[in-house]
């Protein structure tokens, strides 16, 4: 018994869009390895937002007594170089890590998808020119692209925010443009321009909604990115700066003391890692539950 | 049935369902039939009646699971639903072949057409490169492609669809085998090209004697090419009957309706239109009717169509019909009732 | 192209990395260094011309040629590239192709979610890890620096990392959807065994996409070879961009940066022409 034909459905339309919706979600429900992303997700967006009530303490301050301690009961991860309690920092910087990761998809979304929108919707002059930035943008690997404007911009958790937003952009605009271009060509949107609605209302209301579907996935997916590129910069020393305790920088400044601690540069990597594999489970099993051909 | 001892290829109580996210979808629902040695055997049928996935079972092409193969499918002795990987690998290309609908897609676009014909007959001739390319342009010949030498050397893009469908022929043939499953070898071609593809086969069937069935939706193919044919709705077989005898006296309604169904000149001064359609739509494999499937669209049913499956009856070599109204019983009410009213 | 890429570098940067840093003192040397107290365009020609000559100017931190110091450490990164892209493909593409051929069964959860891992480790933090294990622990391996054979293990591997799960990845979905294909369908009625439908089959197609991937790949590797440098202290490019940003060495990061995008192009170049070979449909027309 070997291999594949599908049979094709060809039975009157009963399927409608609305229950497209539910398929989906049954789908999502059905692959495990979404909802541990899913699970994860939560968690974390918990513990970054319950922070304080966790910890207790200011997990940037120093106290020299205590440098380098290996993981203890007093203090569950260890301590850094100065002392400071390394699990306490690792919450806290759940809280920069997801603000970065919000702020980046944010930009995203502000410049990307309305960028994306105009350029495949109006096409023309307009589309060319954007094209154009676009194509600039991408020759550009992504990290690389944050890289060069954190050298333009400067560091600190802004500028990291946005170099690292606008390298996704492009990202963005390419996905929005080709879903306008697909939804454009439909029927129902000239049946609305027909009837004489203004354009911004039909791209709100027609083809925003269509547009959503692949932003979804790649918004989540983009969020793990975006930690793991501000990471990167962190670790380099040209994102967020110290003291403000970020995942990458901790990483970066534990690099010294790798022989003498190891634990020091451990924990914060297995914490950037599971965050960055949360979004990447989840935006996977979203992705294969709202693809129309991933039947089973 | 003693039909068996003469067949070439004898299918009993083939079912094939498939188990998807919505349910289970019987696409084929325990079919019985034969092919006979050198004939053309037509199975005729709407999309999705089941006919296409009736000759993917027999070869195995379907990926089990979602697909579950049930029944019998007797080829030279041995049930080939039986048959382990290695053995179904054998008998595909060498005892039974199969042409498919989409010349376009069928074909590998990386492969040159000599190699995908030369590989075919390796894989179950014990003969060399060379040789075996050499056959292909044989092969290639045969089907009237001109200059064979050099497009064996070609690759899929740069044929036609015709010619890509004379080369699938060519491969289907390239190991002589006694049957051919040929699903919608026309369908995707345009209407001249159907015609000369059509011719085509014909010779090559004469010389070669091979049994090919035909499968189609298209009666004007079937009316060319079949001796015989078996018409397939919902997943059933509902009439089989030689091929004058379908198109001069039709059985069941079905028939009736694919029969009228087919636009004729002079058709609307007789009835008043020009086209005729069978109302209503195939019902959903999910979703099947109790009792006749054809039962919704049928415009002489009875009360028993609703809710018993009629029998398959026999009215004479290769000539059976499933519809109550065959049953002698049932054919007397109804004519009675027509009396009544009439 | 190209040359938008260059007009907006000299662009940019020299404008806006002066004005927002420094001291006026410090602005007014990097003003004069650069050339920007005269007019724009004046300044592109200037550049232009010394692109020409191969001349991007000096750095600020080591007074060396830019160009001198960037065709030094070229190759130690080329090496890395190379070789970490060379591990990717060798283990990524079989391990696609076997998930594919056996989809959701054991081997195919265990490559996926390796794979999976993979792409959401943070490069820097598996080098550190890496580290730990085979040169604090083990102390098999060296920790950092050039030398021989042994030093350029770890850090490929870890350069290799990202890359490899992202091939893994690709492979196993184009292969999936060529194994779903029709001519698939018809190689098999023909009887061929599994193996070559497979091979013979399916992977001649899939890897023409898989090809272009790899070769796109090679931009994040890139980005990757940055942060392991740093980690391996491999003198190389990524590191030296980094100090740079770091010195605010401006020309210098001009003139990696156009390097990077130079090669990116190349490698693109390069994949397009390999793709116009492999598939017979581009060849002739």
């Amino acid at each position: 018994m070997t291999d594949i034909k599908n049979e094709k459905d060809s039975m009157p339309g009963n399927r409608v869009s609305d229950s497209r919706f539910k398929r989906s979600w049954v789908k999502l429900k059905r692959n495990k390895a979404a909802l541990i992303g899913g699970l994860l997700i939560l968690m974390y967006v918990m513990i970054a937002i319950l922070a304080p009530l966790i910890y207790r303490g200011n997990p940037s301050a120093p106290n020299l007594m205590k440098s380098l301690e290996t993981p203890s009961i007093e203090y569950f991860l260890g301590t850094d170089e100065l002392g400071r309690s390394i699990m306490g920092r690792i919450i806290y910087g759940s809280r920069i890590s997801l603000l970065i990761a919000v702020g980046v998809v944010f930009v995203g979304f502000i410049i990307g998808i309305p960028l994306g929108l105009i350029s495949g919707y109006y096409g023309g002059k307009i589309d060319f020119i954007i094209q154009r930035i676009t194509d600039t943008l991408l020759a550009f690997p992504g990290f690389l692209l944050a890289l060069a404007l954190v050298a333009i911009l400067g560091v600190g958790i802004k500028n990291t925010v946005i170099s690292i937003g606008i390298s996704m952009v492009p990202i963005y605009i390419r996905l929005v443009r080709g879903c306008v271009l697909s939804v454009r060509e439909e029927v129902y949107v000239e049946a609305a321009k027909a009837v004489g609605t203004r354009d911004t209302m039909i791209l709100i209301r027609h083809i925003l909604p269509n547009v959503m579907v692949p932003i979804t996935v790649q918004t989540t997916l983009g969020m793990g990115t975006a930690i793991l590129f501000a990471a990167g910069l962190g670790f380099l020393g040209i994102g967020v700066q110290p003291p403000t305790p970020e995942w990458g920088a901790m990483l970066g400044s534990a690099r010294s003391y790798i022989f003498h601690s190891p634990h020091v540069a451990t924990f914060p990597g297995i914490a950037i890692f599971f965050s960055v594999l949360s979004f990447n489970l989840f935006g996977d099993g979203l992705r294969d539950a709202l693809d129309p051909r991933f039947k089973l | 049935m003693n039909r068996q001892d003469k067949s070439l290829l004898s299918v009993r109580d083939l079912q094939t369902r498939f188990h998807t996210l919505d349910g289970i979808v019987n696409a084929v629902d325990g079919i019985d039939f034969d092919v006979y040695p050198g004939e053309t055997l037509g199975l005729v049928g709407e999309s999705g009646c089941g006919k296409s996935v009736t000759a993917f079972s027999i070869l195995q092409l379907l990926r089990c699971p979602p697909a579950e193969i049930q029944g019998t499918v007797l080829f030279e002795g041995k049930n080939l639903l039986d048959l382990d990987k290695e053995a179904i690998r054998e008998i595909r290309g060498s005892g039974i072949s199969m042409i498919f609908q989409e010349p376009m897609t069928s074909l590998n676009p990386v492969l040159r057409i000599g190699e995908q014909i030369a590989e075919a007959i390796r894989t179950h001739k014990k003969i060399g490169r060379l040789e075996s390319w050499r056959l292909a342009v044989e092969m290639l010949k045969t089907v009237q492609i001109s200059s064979p030498g050099e497009r064996s050397r070609q690759y899929p893009h740069k044929y036609s669809g015709g010619m890509r469908q004379r080369a699938m022929i060519a491969m289907a043939l390239s190991c002589s085998p006694k049957l051919i499953l040929a699903d919608e070898p026309t369908t995707a071609l345009d209407v001249t090209i159907q015609a000369q593809i059509m011719n085509l086969m014909q010779g090559l069937k004469k010389e070669t004697n091979t049994a090919i069935v035909l499968i189609t939706h298209d009666l004007g193919v079937i009316a060319e090419m079949a001796s015989r044919v078996l018409v397939m709705y919902a997943g059933k077989i509902v009439e089989e009957a030689p091929i004058k005898k379908l198109f001069k006296d039709p059985r069941h309604p079905y028939t009736r309706g694919l029969l009228n169904s087919i636009p004729v000149i002079g058709r609307k001064a007789e009835t008043g239109r020009r086209l005729q359609e069978i109302p209503g739509m195939v019902p959903s494999p999910l979703n099947m009717p109790q009792g006749c499937r054809f039962y919704p669209r049928c415009d002489k049913a009875l009360d028993v169509c609703s809710s018993k499956e009629p029998p398959m009856q026999w009215l004479g070599e290769n000539r059976r019909v499933s519809c109550w109204l065959e049953t002698e019983g049932e054919q007397k009410k109804f004519t009675d009732k027509n009396k009544m009213s009439g | 192209m190209l040359f938008f890429m260059l007009r907006m570098l000299p662009g940019d940067p020299a404008q806006v990395l002066a004005g927002q840093m420094a001291t006026p003192q410090e602005i007014q040397n990097i003003r004069s260094q650069l050339g920007l107290d005269k007019p724009i365009y004046q300044q592109y020609a200037i550049y232009m011309g010394n692109l020409m000559r191969l001349d991007l100017g000096r750095s600020a931190r080591t007074q060396n040629p830019v160009f001198e110091e960037i065709w030094a450490r070229l190759p130690n990164t080329m090496l890395l590239a190379v070789v970490a892209i060379g591990l990717a493909c060798l283990f990524g593409i079989p391990a696609g192709i076997i998930s594919a051929v056996r989809p959701y069964s054991w081997i195919d959860y265990t490559v996926t979610i390796i794979a999976l891992f993979g792409i959401s480790m943070p490069v820097f933090w598996l080098g550190l890890m890496l580290v730990v294990v085979f040169s604090v622990v083990l102390k098999w391996l060296p920790a950092g620096g050039t030398g021989g054979w042994q030093y350029v293990i770890l850090p490929s591997i870890t350069l290799a990392s990202f890359v490899v799960a992202f091939i893994a990845r690709m492979t196993r979905a184009t292969m999936l959807e060529t194994l779903s294909q029709d001519f698939t369908t018809t190689a098999r009625s023909k009887g061929l065994t599994e193996k070559i439908v497979v091979i013979k089959h399916a992977l001649r197609n899939a890897l023409i996409p898989i090809i272009t991937v790899v070769g796109l790949q090679f931009g994040m590797l890139l980005g990757g070879a940055v942060l392991t440098e740093t980690v391996f202290a491999w003198p190389g490019i990524g590191r030296l961009i980094v100090d740079s940003i770091l010195a605010r060495d401006y020309a210098m990061i001009q003139g990696v940066i156009l390097i990077f995008g130079l090669l990116y192009i190349l490698v693109n170049l390069s994949v397009d022409i390999i793709y116009a070979f492999i598939d017979p449909r581009i060849r002739y027309d």
